[in-house]
């Protein structure tokens, strides 16, 4: 990495200590929650690659994601293969296809780009549904129940720690991957296109790249997903998810691993604990007479509304995420990524 | 499905008005996102949803205030306006000087909120929404035509009608067609260019209340209705060409038409494929045709 | 009599960059006023000062009222007329649709009667009244955009650069009209020119702007025989 200061590895490897310590200090369903921590961690990083180095927007990594399980559940499932080793096959078939999308996708700029892959998410499980003899339909595909192969640790625990430990693995190789020819090249083609292609840059190859590079990451993230849930449906990565996932990248931040996993912590936990988050919200309009009743956490919607806002507020407040904060009040640290968005006058009136 | 091997010409004009009849609901949601998209620059992905939202509450005064059809209808209209003017004041006017990719994403924010609170306050279930078309068809030379088709298509193209004759004939029309041309100069001329973006909002809203009040009837009323009527709305303003609000009711019947007729006589397209359709047809419609039918072709300056 | 518009001290700038360093002048009423300068000296950017189009600090007074912190839109609505650098046509509307927008500050009923007088110092525009403004050539925008000036009957009318890439005949046609108008109804005028001579030509007291700043004051008259802008504006 570039510019590792003294800080930042000290950031890290406590980093390294949290993510090893945790399934010791807390219970078996934390720990699995966690684990979903480390997968949409895995996911987020794939949308960051394609969203903060090319600027484009996607909306459909939930479809990916999709791939990836359905891709997972049917290796292991249907032709035994062991559940582990279906992990790079589900993000290699996710990332092919996301190379696929990334041919049209050159001829799409931002918005248009978005609606695509809005759609692409929105089709997913239409499709997953009309192919039901492999897909097994809308009931899905059921697989075994994890299993670990080290005595000392839980198929919880262990399933922790692989999922953290591809994370960890797929992060290195996005800095990597970021910071190499390849990915200079991807800046510049999200800074200028024009420019980018008359200095010589090939665009088509770069943006399709991004694009299978990007899906990959979203599919092992899927693949991991499936063994996690032991079951994987046409309605397991709904078009929201998809959303959720690009709300929690601009929440969290997509220019830092600490932003990716705040992000991914976002993702896992708001649709669970927004209607925590509403309660005190309610009860101070309350207390200042405002005629509203009780809200009950588990109504459906809730969650929804809660981070709708958020993602208004972090879009407001800071755009580049929470993540971001600290490098807007004090001394900016050295990025990983170009920012994801950054506040500009619109050519204007 | 039929098979076309019973092709009869009656069963042909039946599709034909049901084909117009959706896509004059395309349309309409079209013609919002078009009406934005002038005045404001912005591709508002929430606009499927805050049709939902609205043709919800045409439910609610109908279901829980014991108001008829048409009297909820135009209450709603107002409803739809005051929200868009709203939304448009509140949420997007902090915006007014962020990035593009910022914008959507707070359009995105928006779909999610909107989704939400309908399931919230209405709860996901689906439901009849009883429309003001009674199914007695009509029957001209001899073919029953569905009353409740040639009645959305009827309202649908009124409600362009009446709004193109505002834009066109109204002070405060050409202020707002002034306003999303210059509004620099506008100011100058003393519009208020501000308010002029909450209005189009505002008429925008209304459009796309009529567009999911006359759907309704057909698909059941639950919180994600709309999102299959809002790829093929983008794909029609995309046809159309972006800014041409003439090409976003054409395309939208184009696509209607053409879906329908597809659907009836093509064999092996079911109702499954609905959704990929409509997405093959998008990405088709991005990829070759950027501008559209009606658009002008936008050269970048270096 | 009290000036029509005074500044007082203003400051302008456009974010970080200060463009006007503390610019004083007076318009009175029935006076046509000149501002020349240099590129970049500010003319400009004070006529954006007085029509609400600027970030300022200092006074500006119009008609009596402080108009410091006005928007742009009261400041039409109180009968101040801009025509922009670079004429501000809405290309896509028509020609009459312009003439309408002129309108828009005008509450009264005789604006029907109005548009027709003003096309009447342009009769050409009664003919393509149809035509996409768009397609108009250079001169003809500028005489659409001070025809659409008149109409909103303002009190101050300021033009900014109007002579700028038209054709002498133009140039000459247009100030004929302006001059007119000042003339036989007493319309207030507030030129920007970087044509020096038919600015001087035209007015009857001129201010010469330098680096945000007036560097010369004085009557035309007097400016026309003044050695240093002789030498700068007029060449010779």
């Amino acid at each position: 990495m570039i510019g590792l200061s003294p800080l930042r590895v000290v950031l890290y490897a406590a980093l390294l200590a949290a993510i090893v310590a945790l399934p010791y200090t807390t219970g078996e369903f934390r720990v699995t929650q966690f684990s979903y921590v480390g997968v949409f961690a895995i996911a987020l990083v794939g949308l960051s690659i394609l969203t903060g180095i090319t600027g484009q927007i996607s909306l459909g990594h939930g479809g990916f994601m999709a791939i990836g399980a359905y891709v997972t559940g049917i290796l292991a499932m249907k032709y035994g293969v062991p559940e582990l080793a279906t992990i790079p096959l589900g993000g290699l078939v996710a990332g092919i296809v996301g190379f696929l999308f990334g041919f049209p996708a050159l001829r799409l700029a931002g918005v248009y780009l978005a609606l695509a892959t809005f759609a692409f998410a929105l089709i997913v499980p239409s499709v997953a549904i009309a192919m039901g003899e492999f897909t097994g339909g809308t009931a899905g595909i059921l697989l075994d129940l994890p299993t670990s192969p080290v005595g000392a640790l839980t198929p919880d625990k262990w399933l922790y720690f692989v999922t953290w430990a591809i994370a960890i693995v797929l992060f290195a190789g996005a800095v990597l991957f970021v910071n190499g020819k390849r990915g200079r090249a991807l800046r510049a083609v999200r800074d200028n296109e024009l420019a980018a292609t008359s200095s010589g840059v090939s665009l088509s190859r770069y943006k399709t790249l991004a694009f299978g590079v990007s899906a990959f990451y979203a599919g092992v993230a899927g693949s991991l997903y499936a063994i996690l849930n032991f079951i994987v449906t046409p309605g397991t990565f709904p078009v929201t998810l998809s959303i959720l996932l690009l709300a929690g990248l601009v929440v969290g931040g997509a220019t830092s691993l600490i932003g990716v996993i705040i992000g991914a912590i976002f993702v896992e936990f708001i649709p669970l604990y927004a209607g925590d988050v509403l309660g005190p919200v309610v009860n101070f309009l309350q207390r200042l007479q405002v005629p509203i009743d009780d809200v009950d956490p588990t109504t459906p919607g809730v969650p929804s509304v809660v981070y709708g806002v958020i993602l208004l507020l972090v879009l407001l407040i800071a755009p580049t995420g929470l993540a971001g904060l600290p490098g807007r009040i004090g001394v900016l640290t050295k990025r990983v990524y170009s920012r994801l968005n950054v506040p500009e006058r619109r050519a204007n009136p | 499905m039929l098979l076309p091997l019973a092709f009869t010409w009656s069963e042909f004009f039946q599709q034909v008005v049901f084909g117009l009849s959706i896509g004059s609901v395309y349309g309409s949601l079209a013609l919002a996102i078009v009406l934005i998209y002038r005045t404001t620059r912005v591709v508002n992905f929430a606009q499927g949803e805050m049709a939902m939202f609205t043709t919800f509450i045409c439910w609610s005064l109908i279901t829980n205030h014991g108001l008829s059809f048409w009297p909820a209808f135009f209450v709603t209209l107002g409803a739809a306006f005051v929200l868009g003017v709203a939304v448009e004041r509140i949420v997007i006017r902090p915006f007014e000087h962020a990035s593009h990719l910022a914008l959507i994403l707070v359009t995105i924010a928006l779909f999610v909120i909107f989704n939400g609170l309908a399931a919230w306050i209405w709860t996901p279930e689906q439901r009849a929404f009883v429309g003001p078309f009674s199914a007695k068809p009509f029957i001209i030379g001899g073919v029953a035509i569905s009353r409740q088709d040639v009645g959305v298509l009827a309202v649908t193209l009124l409600t362009v009608a009446v709004l193109w004759a505002f834009f066109r004939f109204t002070k405060l029309g050409l202020a707002m067609r002034a306003a999303a041309i210059g509004p620099g100069a506008s100011r100058l001329m003393g519009v208020r260019v501000e308010w002029m973006y909450a209005l189009g909002w505002g008429f925008a809203t209304v459009l796309g209340a009529v567009s999911g009040m006359m759907v309704a009837p057909s698909i059941f009323l639950s919180p994600g209705m709309m999102q299959l009527v809002l790829i093929y709305a983008f794909a029609a303003a995309v046809l159309g060409g972006i800014e041409s609000p003439v090409g976003a009711v054409v395309g939208g019947l184009l696509l209607g038409l053409g879906t329908t007729l597809i659907g009836a006589y093509v064999p092996f397209v079911s109702s499954d494929l609905d959704v990929p359709i409509a997405f093959t047809i998008l990405v088709l419609v991005l990829l070759f045709r950027p501008a559209g039918l009606f658009g002008r072709v936008v050269v970048r300056r270096v | 009599m009290a000036p029509l518009l005074e500044l007082s001290d203003v400051e302008a700038r456009y974010g970080p960059i200060v463009a006007l360093h503390g610019v004083s002048l007076t318009v009175e009423p029935g006076e046509v006023v000149a501002l020349l300068g240099a590129n970049g000296a500010g003319k400009t950017t004070t006529l954006r000062s007085v029509s609400g189009t600027v970030q300022k600090r200092g006074k500006v007074l119009y008609a009596g009222k402080d108009v410091t912190r006005a928007s742009a839109d009261r400041l039409a609505k109180l009968g101040v007329a801009h025509v922009p650098e670079g004429r501000g046509i809405l290309t896509e509307l028509t020609l009459w649709e312009n003439l309408r927008m002129g309108a828009y500050v005008r509450r009264d009923r005789s604006v029907r009667a109005d548009l027709e007088r003003v096309a009447g110092h342009f009769p050409w525009m009664l003919e393509r009244r149809n035509q996409e403004a768009g397609t108009l050539s250079g001169g003809e925008q500028q005489m659409l955009a001070l025809a659409r000036a008149l109409v909103a009957r303002p009190k101050l009318l300021m033009l900014d650069e109007p002579s700028l890439g038209l054709a002498p005949l133009v140039v000459q046609e247009l100030f004929r009209v302006v001059t007119e108008l000042n003339e036989q109804e007493g319309l207030t005028v507030l030129v920007v020119e970087q044509n020096a001579n038919i600015a001087l030509d035209v007015s009857n007291r001129a201010y010469v702007l330098e680096v945000g700043r007036v560097a010369v004051e004085g009557s035309s008259h007097e400016l026309r025989q003044h050695e240093g802008v002789r030498r700068s504006y007029l060449g010779y």
